[in-house]
């Protein structure tokens, strides 16, 4: 039994390293992507201190306009287009009508309120899209859906092209998000405000244009992962559910950390495809995928209750 | 009435003409009338100060300056004309900084970065521009971080300018604060009691600052405070306020002597 946990999985890991190479692979996209959604919760969290918890509906409804608007016959891209305005009009509904009326309110009411978004979106996805899976306009949008082969060590290595696209797309948005917060004023600006309200608008930040700002570029993380999650599994409700893959992310990497989540993200979708492969599915029946990050996460706490990358709080007595 | 004569000061300075006036203010929270019908000037280059005992609408009369609260009635003139109904931040984008009686920070950023967004009102240049660091934004960061470096100088903070704020004992948030504040070169500058909870030794550096900035910089300085002491030291007129109504206003020799003041302090046998 000892050997079946230490030795054997390290084994067939050295012994077929183009499998192993193969598994990291998909790690590496599911995580690139528990990574965009985790960002979207440290934006939102970092300018309010607001845990969004409607950013996997988020996600849903994204998907679902830019199907939905596609099947009414508007070109692929036309549709891209009109459903980020769908998510600007989203974002200045949110900051109207939810967020205004309650500023200065306990966290724990803001975040109730997002709860109360979240059954509003799942009720008015479903009225006007139907509650029936969709199938993501991959090859209208051009992204292609081939595969390329490779023979590392006279093995075999299958990369899906549309997991390519998604990665770079992924990366390239990280990128834009970082340069974004770290070297503009508006970045500037955001990493204020989460601080001190008072001290934001006394040194000129507008609430409102950040908060529209942030959730704005939430509903643009949430259309890019919609779109890639949705070619791997169809567009459905279920989809869901990956945004509370992006809790333990956030638990490991720290709820104001931009990088934590993106090095919590990665390490969550490799760590819990290589579990699954060799631990899971010989010895516990598979499936594991489903709770691994979260025992994960549940570990790490233990010994860092910041997460890795949080901000330490310093209590000053 | 528009006013450009000014007034020397008993130490020489020339006083300019009227920056700011507040006309007939009154402030309501419901049934209780914190500001009653008040009217004063503050003129360019001098330091202003509002003092009264606790409760008087000092920090009311501020809030209302900076635009954190809107007047019941009565209206705020600045730069000679009246200034509409507008939120605290574009208050601030138009030369008005303030501090707070109970530090506003940006606890996890540090000391640079939090007297950095002092010049938040400063930066024009495009968001490509400013992303990838090249251009006008290049310039304008170059431009800012000097204002920055000297104010940061200027207060005698440099050995601390990479601590996170959080850690700062409360003396230096406060003179951070005040940092933050100076970096938007402000037409005007409110303060909030920069004294309160200070020692002695604080009290004298903060007061020295104070001095330095409106001598330096030529910055015009409204200021709170309810420790009689300092403020006279400090201010060139003096609007003394008691239960939201004014009592008297003047030079701190004119405040002085004024038997409604001394009343408000010493208390008076009704």
């Amino acid at each position: 039994m000892l050997t079946e946990i230490f030795i054997k999985p390290f084994a067939d890991m050295v012994e077929a390293p183009d499998f192993l190479l193969q598994v990291l692979w998909e790690g590496l996209v599911s995580g690139i992507l528990y990574a965009l959604i985790a960002l979207g919760f440290v934006l939102i969290y970092r300018s309010s201190r607001i845990f969004n918890f409607a950013q996997g509906i988020m996600v849903v409804f994204a998907a679902l306009t830019l199907v939905g608007l596609h099947a009414m016959g508007v070109p692929a891209w036309v549709s891209v287009g009109l459903t980020l305005l769908v998510m600007f009009g989203l974002a200045v509904a949110i900051e109207r009508v939810v967020l205004r009326p309650l500023v200065g309110q306990p966290d724990i009411i803001l975040f109730m309120a997002t709860i109360g978004v979240t059954l509003f979106l799942i009720g008015l996805g479903e009225i006007i899209f139907g509650g029936e899976n969709k199938v993501m306009i991959t090859e209208e949008l051009g992204i292609p859906t081939g595969s390329i082969l490779f023979e590392p060590w006279g093995g075999l290595l299958i990369l899906e092209q549309k997991d390519i696209t998604a990665v770079i797309v992924a990366a390239l948005l990280v990128v834009a998000l970082l340069l974004f917060l770290n070297k503009t004023r508006m970045g500037r600006a955001i990493r204020a405000l989460g601080d001190d309200h008072q001290a934001a608008l006394s040194v000129g930040i507008s609430l409102q244009t950040i908060w529209v700002l942030v959730w704005f570029i939430a509903g643009i993380i949430a259309l890019v992962t919609g779109i890639a999650w949705g070619a791997r599994a169809g567009v459905s409700f279920a989809l869901e559910v990956i945004a509370y893959k992006a809790l333990p992310v956030l638990m490991l990497g720290g709820l104001e950390s931009i990088s934590g989540a993106i090095i919590g993200g990665l390490m969550i979708g490799m760590l819990e495809k290589l579990f699954e492969i060799y631990w899971g599915q010989p010895l516990l029946g598979g499936n594991t995928e489903t709770w691994f990050a979260f025992v994960l996460a549940l570990i790490v706490l233990l010994f860092r209750p910041q997460g890795l990358f949080g901000e330490k709080i310093i209590e000053r007595v | 009435m528009k006013d450009t004569q000014g007034y020397l000061t008993a130490d020489g300075r020339q006083i300019g003409g009227v920056l700011m006036e507040m006309r007939n203010i009154t402030l309501r929270f419901g049934g209780v009338v914190a500001i009653e019908d008040i009217s004063f000037d503050i003129r360019e280059g001098e330091i202003r100060a509002i003092i009264g005992p606790n409760g008087a609408g000092k920090s009311s009369m501020l809030n209302i300056i900076s635009g954190f609260y809107t007047p019941s009635n009565g209206e705020v003139w600045y730069k000679g004309a009246p200034r509409p109904l507008m939120k605290p931040y574009e208050v601030a984008r138009m030369g008005v900084a303030r501090t707070f009686q109970n530090i506003a920070l940006f606890e996890g950023m540090t000391v640079l970065d939090n007297v950095m967004t002092g010049r938040l009102t400063h930066m024009h240049a495009g968001l490509l521009s400013q992303a990838l660091w090249w251009g006008r934004a290049r310039d304008e960061e170059i431009a800012n971080r000097e204002v920055v470096e000297k104010v940061i100088d200027f207060l005698e903070i440099q050995n601390i300018r990479k601590t996170p704020v959080g850690r700062l004992p409360y003396g230096l948030k406060k003179r951070v604060e005040l940092a933050r504040a100076l970096a938007a070169e402000p037409s005007l500058l409110l303060l909030d009691e920069p004294m309160a909870g200070m020692n002695v030794e604080e009290k004298e550096d903060m007061s020295r600052f104070i001095l330095d900035v409106n001598d330096e910089f030529g910055t015009t300085i409204a200021l709170i405070e309810h420790d009689m002491g300092v403020v006279m030291d400090l201010s060139d007129r003096v609007v003394v306020m008691d239960y939201g109504k004014k009592i008297g206003d003047g030079t701190p020799d004119e405040v002085r002597g004024n038997q409604d003041v001394i009343d408000a302090y010493l208390g008076v046998a009704h």
